[in-house]
């Protein structure tokens, strides 16, 4: 099987550098892909759309069709692992073990004795404990709250520079699964419920197209931003970017949702006890 | 001489890419662990969007993104001062889809590892095919 793989491959590979000798050199200003449209985006996305940075006005208002079938191939993929993955807690056997962090004692309690329930004195302890490390902890304490705020920052500057909602989205979520390797899987669905984060992926996905069905209300084609300048106060021009910026945000939101709804779900294998 | 050295300096990225995509395809048939041939997906994908991404470079050109952006534009824009963004663009929804089919096939192996007990390709085989 190997032999015959690597035949194959290496067959292919030589067909497709043969291939390549009639393509256009590295960094040609008259290849084909730079000649028939994108020189209208480039020289007129300004002037259309007031958004500086021509990757995200061709992303959301030229090519906002794609995005919003994009958004939702994410949400369908957080859908699916959700459907493969998610299975019922295992009851496990008759006792659980506790460990009162700052004595190190190990409490067994038998079935039908009173839980702890304040995780910050006493930690679980299962087949896969991790030791309570107070340098993780602490850092990632500190540090995840810059990330998020880099994180709206990518989101919200997303006219000016690289960025956007896919990128702030990314790094959003990023945040959340610091904190739930840093800390526990227990503690992070304890702040952000499975529930809430498929709600808000769905949410995403809901106000990319809603933004589309009120431009539709409003008289003009779906996701024609411009006709939305009588409710957001500006002109036609304005009112794209202002667009742009409102689906923006509705992609960073299902983005986000659905990085965590995955870790969740991939990392404890749909049992949701313990993760990483 | 001269013209096989601009000749190679022109072409090099395609070759290196196409590369790049042999060794994700020749993972993803001849590794017989699924987490390697995902692996092999990943590294297929990633080729073909640097591909893209190379396509439209332009020489001399800038970020496509306009400096100066509100107010006046004190210098006019030319197409030929910055890169092409489409394949960018594209790229983004190919990156997104790439995260999305990573997602859903380590979901699979999941799956597949709780039903059949082993990742390995030939064992599975020989536990379809013993049953």
């Amino acid at each position: 099987m190997k032999a015959i793989g690597l035949i194959t491959v290496i067959i292919c590979g030589c067909l497709l550098i043969y291939g390549s000798l009639d393509f256009p050199g590295w960094g040609d200003v008259t290849s084909p892909a730079s000649t028939y449209l994108s020189p209208y985006y480039i020289e007129k996305s300004i002037e259309d759309t007031a958004v500086p940075n021509m990757v995200t006005a061709v992303l959301a208002d030229y090519r906002g069709y794609d995005t919003m079938f994009e958004t939702t191939v994410i949400f369908a993929a957080g859908l699916a692992c959700f459907f493969l993955l998610r299975t019922h807690k295992r009851k496990s056997s008759t006792h659980r073990l506790y460990r009162h962090i700052s004595t190190g004692l190990v409490v067994r309690i038998e079935e039908g004795g009173t839980i702890p329930d304040d995780t910050t004195r006493f930690e679980r302890m299962d087949s896969l404990w991790t030791p309570y490390d107070l340098v993780i902890k602490t850092t990632c304490r500190l540090v995840i709250p810059f990330i998020q705020l880099f994180a709206l920052y990518v989101i919200a500057h997303g006219h000016h520079s690289p960025g956007g909602g896919f990128q702030g989205g990314v790094i959003l979520g990023a945040a959340i699964i610091l904190f739930a390797i840093s800390h526990d899987l227990r503690t992070t669905m304890n702040r952000i419920s499975e529930r809430i984060s498929a709600l808000l992926s769905a949410a995403g996905v809901f106000l990319y197209a809603g933004t589309g069905m009120v431009c539709l209300l409003l008289g003009a084609a779906f996701l024609d931003y411009s006709a939305l300048a009588p409710l957001l106060g500006s002109d036609s021009v304005m009112s794209r970017s202002h667009g742009i910026l409102i689906v923006e945000i509705g992609v960073g939101l299902a983005v986000m949702a659905v990085m965590i709804w995955l870790y969740y779900n991939i990392s404890s294998a749909g049992k949701h006890d313990e993760g990483l | 001489m001269d013209e096989i050295i601009s000749f190679v300096v022109s072409k090099y990225n395609y070759w290196a890419f196409i590369i790049l995509m042999m060794i994700g395809l020749y993972a993803m048939i001849a590794k017989k662990n699924l987490v390697k041939k995902i692996i092999g997906m990943s590294i297929f994908q990633t080729a073909i969007i640097l591909f893209y991404v190379s396509s439209g470079a332009k020489k001399n050109a800038t970020l496509p993104i306009i400096e100066h952006g509100h107010g006046e534009t004190p210098h006019p824009i030319l197409a030929v001062d910055y890169i092409n963004p489409l394949p960018h663009v594209l790229m983004l929804t190919a990156i997104v889809v790439s995260v999305a089919t990573l997602g859903v096939a380590l979901a699979l192996a999941i799956r597949v590892y709780h039903q059949y007990g082993t990742l390995e390709e030939d064992e599975i085989h020989s536990q379809i095919n013993g049953k």
